[in-house]
């Protein structure tokens, strides 16, 4: 299999994330938000993240980048093209090898015209006038500040900023919300194109069809650890192809399936079950998932879940 | 004077453009949107959807034509009846007031409705920041679902949501607007969802001349 012999650019092992909150009284607690969670994405590959609202998905982009708040408190381990991901190399590769698209798009700088934000400190006029051409921003935007921008616009703005570089490591969260059918393929096909160069794309997104058709592998995301990892195909195949409960209940949400939404909700971080995080709306629970879950490889994926098949 | 309720909320000969030379976005737009009735409202990218979406909700006036309520000018003081949620939670709330705070403004909902919305308690004490973007989206449409709003004006409201709790917050939705008979105008580039929600579908570019 040509995956296999292809370089792991990021790999992420056991990422424990937590914050530290003032509860009750002064008493400071710990929230963990993010439970040992495992995944890794080859030169070539999209890896799209799915899940979960309140999954952790944004805490993952921003452990990756190095842009956890400060009252968040890490602990597992990243590499980068098979080297420790230290707090300091984030900073060297942010904007360089590692291009970020975040989901709010405040984190544009208000009191800076478009132009020059995204050519940053070394982009070129020409290479920020070709990609605003690509994405359909009009000449006079560049010139523009934030606050005149249309939400599809902003967004296109972030996407042109990370593309300003030739990056090797793109983290995609939510790009496309408002965007158009046409630029959210072209926002793809950049997508594939530096993929296809050899570069790693983690693209974060609810919008399914886009994960189905976009990306190799998709990771399930569920209060803060990853159910399941599945050929994108699976996915396209449907209920029967997948491995996870949870997993299977996404398709059967979908308003173009039977819309029909499992019900109730992540447990929050300050409360969860022992055993199974889905156990409290598992149809398939028995006592069997009460203990640790440990991710298993299953036809070809991987899962966690005690009964998958 | 008693307005007509029946009359709904309507756009009529609606101009506008951003500026006093940029291009006209939207010129003679004529929409009305009765009560109990959803309208999905779709167009490409940057055609004005959004922008018709605020000037329905008063959060614009309108350069030509007039927005009626009732068949009278939307009220300037008071609770507005016609609520707006944005499609970028981030971008509606202020980012130095607790939670608790931005849900309570207009209304009190009760706990019922924070159950069907999956709102924990202990985030009424967080700050905008320290929620996922879906999370807080949650907050912002519980907090306009008030027994004196009238009309919702929803601007891809569920594209920071997953799935199931897309389809769950519908539900609560649909669910408050037939008890209220609510009016709804669903701007969604989903043809899916819109099919799922609306109860007629219009084509922006087709009622506009600009
Ligand atoms: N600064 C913070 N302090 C405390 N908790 C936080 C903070 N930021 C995020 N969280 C919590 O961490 C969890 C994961 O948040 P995250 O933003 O990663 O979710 P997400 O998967 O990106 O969700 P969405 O799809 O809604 O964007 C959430 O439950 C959120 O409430
Ligand atoms: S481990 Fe048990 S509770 Fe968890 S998803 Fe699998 S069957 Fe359901
Ligand atoms: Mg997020």
């Amino acid at each position: 299999m040509e995956q296999k012999t292809k370089q792991e650019i990021l790999s992420v092992e056991e990422l424990s994330v937590s914050f530290s909150m003032y509860q009750k009284g002064l008493r400071k607690g710990n929230l963990e938000v993010l439970h040992k969670l495992s995944l890794s994405v080859r030169a070539g590959e999209i890896l799209a993240v799915a899940g979960s609202s309140g999954s952790g998905k944004s805490i993952l982009a921003h452990a990756i980048l190095g842009i956890l708040p400060g009252n968040a408190c890490m602990d597992g381990r990243m590499l980068y093209k098979g080297q420790p991901l230290t707090e300091k190399e984030k900073k060297g590769l942010r904007g360089r090898e590692i291009a970020f698209i975040p989901q709010s798009v405040d984190y544009l700088d208000p009191l800076m015209r478009v132009g020059k934000q995204v050519r940053g400190v070394r982009g070129t006029k020409e290479r920020q006038r070709e990609l605003f051409r690509k994405y359909g921003l009009e000449e006079g935007v560049e010139r523009k500040y934030p606050f005149m921008l249309s939400g599809g616009m902003a967004r296109r703005v972030l996407i042109a900023s990370a593309l300003m570089e030739d990056a090797c490591l793109i983290v995609a969260d939510e790009p496309t919300p408002g965007l158009s059918e046409r630029l959210t393929e072209e926002t793809l096909k950049s997508f594939r194109e530096m993929a296809d160069a050899g570069c790693a794309v983690l693209l974060i997104t609810h919008d399914i069809d886009l994960a189905f058709k976009a990306a190799d592998r998709i990771a399930v995301f569920y209060a803060g650890t990853v159910v399941e990892i599945a050929p994108a195909e699976d996915f396209r195949k449907g209920k029967e192809a997948l491995r996870h409960p949870y997993s299977r209940a996404f398709l059967e949400a979908l308003p173009q399936n039977e819309f029909c939404p499992l019900p109730g909700f992540q447990p929050y971080a300050a409360k969860l079950p022992k055993g199974c995080l889905f156990a409290e709306r598992c149809r398939e629970r028995n006592e069997m998932c009460m203990g640790e879950i440990p991710m298993r490889k299953v036809r070809g994926g991987e899962v966690r879940c005690v009964h998958a098949r | 004077m008693q307005g007509d309720r029946e009359k709904g909320l309507e756009a009529r000969d609606v101009g506008f453009r951003y500026g006093k030379n940029g291009s006209w976005i939207l010129k003679g737009v004529n929409l009305t949107v009765r009560p109990g009735e959803r309208v999905g409202l779709t167009g490409p990218s940057g055609c004005g959807k959004s922008t018709l979406a605020k000037i329905l909700a008063g959060y614009e006036s309108p350069l030509e034509g007039e927005v009626l309520y009732d068949g009278s000018p939307l009220p300037e003081k008071g609770y507005c009846p016609v609520q707006m949620i944005y499609q970028n939670p981030e971008q509606a709330v202020n980012p130095r007031w607790k939670m608790e705070g931005i849900l309570c403004e207009g209304w009190t909902p009760d706990a019922e409705l924070l159950r069907d919305m999956g709102i924990e308690r202990e985030w009424l004490k967080r700050w905008p920041a320290e929620l996922s973007g879906g999370e807080l989206q949650r907050f912002l449409i519980a907090r306009v679902l008030g027994p004196e709003t009238k009309f919702l004006i929803c601007d891809e409201i569920s594209t920071m949501l997953d799935v199931i709790t897309q389809a769950q917050v519908w539900e609560t939705l649909l669910r408050a607007a037939d008890r209220q008979r609510l009016g709804m105008l669903v701007v969604t580039h989903s043809t899916a969802l819109a099919k799922r929600v609306c109860t007629r579908i219009v084509s922006l570019q087709e009622i506009n001349q600009s």
